[in-house]
């Protein structure tokens, strides 16, 4: 303090050169922000478009200069989503598929990811490195013998078959042995001393312990069912179990292409709730992923 | 390490530890005795997961290993056992395939690419938010990250729209600089480099998100130190923070890299690989070929990428991984 008053009286220059500098810090490169600002909207135009196209009628839409405000916005698009292309129901399979996915993946994953970290057994490295050398390998590379499998196990035509190939992912139980390896051993031992059974150590103790990393692991495999669609595509066989990807791109890809306003409709209707979600938890979503990468 | 005998166990085992026998002895028993409960315990929590991954993951994996070098065709479905050996027949036939090869070349140019030009924009986004500006960091963040979490079929929708010729929003902000935009997606010299830039927009928040975090993790005193010894701003990134980043760095390659070796989604809604094959992806072929009865050669095609994977990730792993 008392050096920024003596600062202060030396004069007007270095007055200047104060004001700069605390500028600088609270506001950095007052010249990046233009540029980063057009970058801003470069990345989300894309959803602007999608967003105001969806309200508008399809005349509208094709209209130059394009507005971003729809002038007499509309529901029709959507109106015609679900009536003719039964979005209702893609949603709702969308929904059950990726909240069973992540459900079986968040408990069989920690669960694997316990005894890997903290249990003594015979075996553990076998399975340890059995687990973690499939993470590499590309759904490309099992899906014609799975749709074999899952076609002789009669699952082709219910919302199992697009369930149960994707239970129980390798990526789970390498993030959870992670995360579980950083408790302290002295909580179980503890919990031994006191007569705690091994099963119920792992539910009473662990898996509460474990929720940052349940929820990085919730997020990331909800997400990716949600999104997922080389192997939808692959076992719907008919609309009755398509999910939101499928029944937008075999949409895109017939007839109605040339009708805008309603494709764009079911990209909101694949996009906002997810996004919603992510704008509500941005802070907790990105800490997770920023974890992940760091491990 | 947790199998050490705890005081005080003793007194309350006292049916597994008989009292009579020396103390070595009743030590023995009780290790033993803990780490069988443990080791129960374990096969108990490893199993339901095991039981899945063994029938959908590693059967499909060998299985589909063998079915590439057999001649197993969609009537053979019911009937996996009954078919024949052909050896290495299907990987010849896939190389001699001209549309393979021009799938495989499609494929390198987008991750050859589309890699480092996402790594490139993601780090750049990351070190503007984190020491260019000091303000409106969170906005940049969210606006940035968007794109990575949604579902490359519906953003892949609206880039068609889009990129649309006549009523697109892309030709119409070109016309107004007097730039008569192409048919991006019908013209073979622009369908593959649009869908490099989807790509990059999609991802590089994957990759700045994970550097932010790296790039936070950094010591001040270490920066402080380089200062003194007189490293300027570009010194100090690429002497002294570059090399801290390089193991997050690393893994957002390997993860990337992985995905983008098997693009599907975008060339499926925007193109059907067209025109003329330009965007035509190694997945795209093998889902082709399955879709055509063709399980062995779909089967071959995955086994290649899946080489091409691990070649990268090696790669990868000696360009980055620390030099000393």
């Amino acid at each position: 303090m008392s050096t920024l008053s003596a600062l202060r009286t030396a004069g007007p220059d270095t007055d200047r050169t104060l004001r700069r500098r605390r500028i600088r810090q609270k506001w950095g490169h007052p010249w990046l922000y233009l540029p980063l600002f057009g970058c801003l909207l470069l990345m989300v135009a894309p959803f602007l478009w999608m967003l105001s196209g969806s309200f508008k009628p399809e005349a509208d839409i094709r209209k130059v200069p394009p507005v971003l405000i729809p002038g007499s916005p509309t529901l029709a698009n959507y109106r015609e989503l679900f009536s003719s292309l039964d979005f209702t129901t893609m949603f709702a399979n969308s929904v059950i598929v990726a909240l069973a996915v992540t459900a079986g993946n968040l408990l069989f994953c920690s669960m694997l990811g316990y005894a890997l970290a903290k249990l003594d057994f015979r075996g553990r490295r076998a399975v340890f490195s059995l687990v973690i050398g499939t993470l590499m390998v590309p759904g490309l590379v099992t899906f014609v013998p799975l749709y074999v499998l899952v076609s002789n196990m009669q699952l082709t035509g219910s919302l199992l078959g697009l369930i149960l190939p994707f239970l129980a992912a390798p990526f789970g139980v390498f993030l959870m042995r992670q995360f579980i390896s950083t408790l302290p051993d002295e909580l179980i031992d503890a919990a031994r001393v006191d007569g705690c059974r091994e099963l119920a150590i792992y539910w009473k103790i662990i898996l509460p312990l474990t929720r940052p990393a349940l929820a990085t692991l919730g997020i990331i495999t909800f997400l990716g069912s949600w999104n997922n669609f080389l192997w939808p595509l692959v076992v719907a066989q008919n609309e009755s179990q398509y999910t939101l990807p499928v029944g937008l791109a075999l949409a895109s890809s017939g007839q109605d292409f040339t009708r805008f306003g309603v494709l764009l409709a079911g990209a909101v209707v694949v996009l906002l709730p997810v996004m919603i979600v992510f704008l509500l938890f941005q802070r907790q979503f990105v800490a997770g992923i920023a974890t992940t990468g760091l491990k | 390490m947790s199998t050490k005998t705890l005081p005080g166990r003793d007194a309350h085992e006292p049916r597994t530890a008989r009292p009579e026998r020396g103390a070595g002895r009743r030590r023995l028993v009780l290790r033993s005795t803990a780490r069988g409960r443990q080791t129960r315990a374990a096969w108990i929590l490893a199993a339901p997961f095991l039981a899945l991954f063994l029938a959908f993951m590693l059967v499909p994996v060998v299985w589909s290993l063998l079915m590439s070098l057999t001649d197993t065709q969609s009537v053979d479905l019911r009937t996996p056992l009954n078919v024949s050996f052909t050896g290495f027949d299907n990987y010849v036939r896939l190389f001699e395939d001209e549309q393979f090869v021009h799938a495989l070349r499609n494929t390198a140019v987008f991750v050859l690419v589309g890699l480092p030009l996402t790594l490139a924009t993601g780090l750049a986004a990351a070190v503007a938010l984190n020491s260019g500006i000091g303000r409106f960091r969170a906005v940049f963040r969210v606006g940035f990250y968007l794109p990575v979490i949604t579902s490359v079929v519906a953003v892949a929708v609206v880039w068609k729209t889009l990129l649309e010729p006549q009523a697109g929003l892309v030709n119409t902000v070109l016309g107004w600089f007097g730039i008569d935009g192409p048919a991006w997606l019908a013209d073979t010299r622009f369908a593959l480099p649009v869908m490099i830039v989807m790509a990059v927009w999609r991802n590089l928040g994957t990759v700045m998100i994970i550097m932010l975090a790296g790039l936070q993790s950094v010591p001040r005193s270490l920066m402080e130190a380089a200062e003194l010894d007189g490293a300027g701003a570009w010194q100090r990134f690429w002497r002294v923070t570059f090399p801290l980043l390089r193991p997050a760095l690393l893994l957002t390659a390997v993860t990337t890299g992985i995905g983008y070796l098997q693009f599907f989604d975008e060339p499926f809604v925007m193109t059907d690989g067209g025109p003329l094959d330009s965007t035509l992806s190694a997945t795209m072929y093998a889902y082709n070929q399955f879709g055509n009865g063709n399980y062995n050669v779909a089967s071959a095609a995955g086994y290649v990428v899946f080489v091409l994977i691990i070649a990268l990730t090696v790669l990868q792993f000696r360009v980055l991984r620390d030099k000393d």
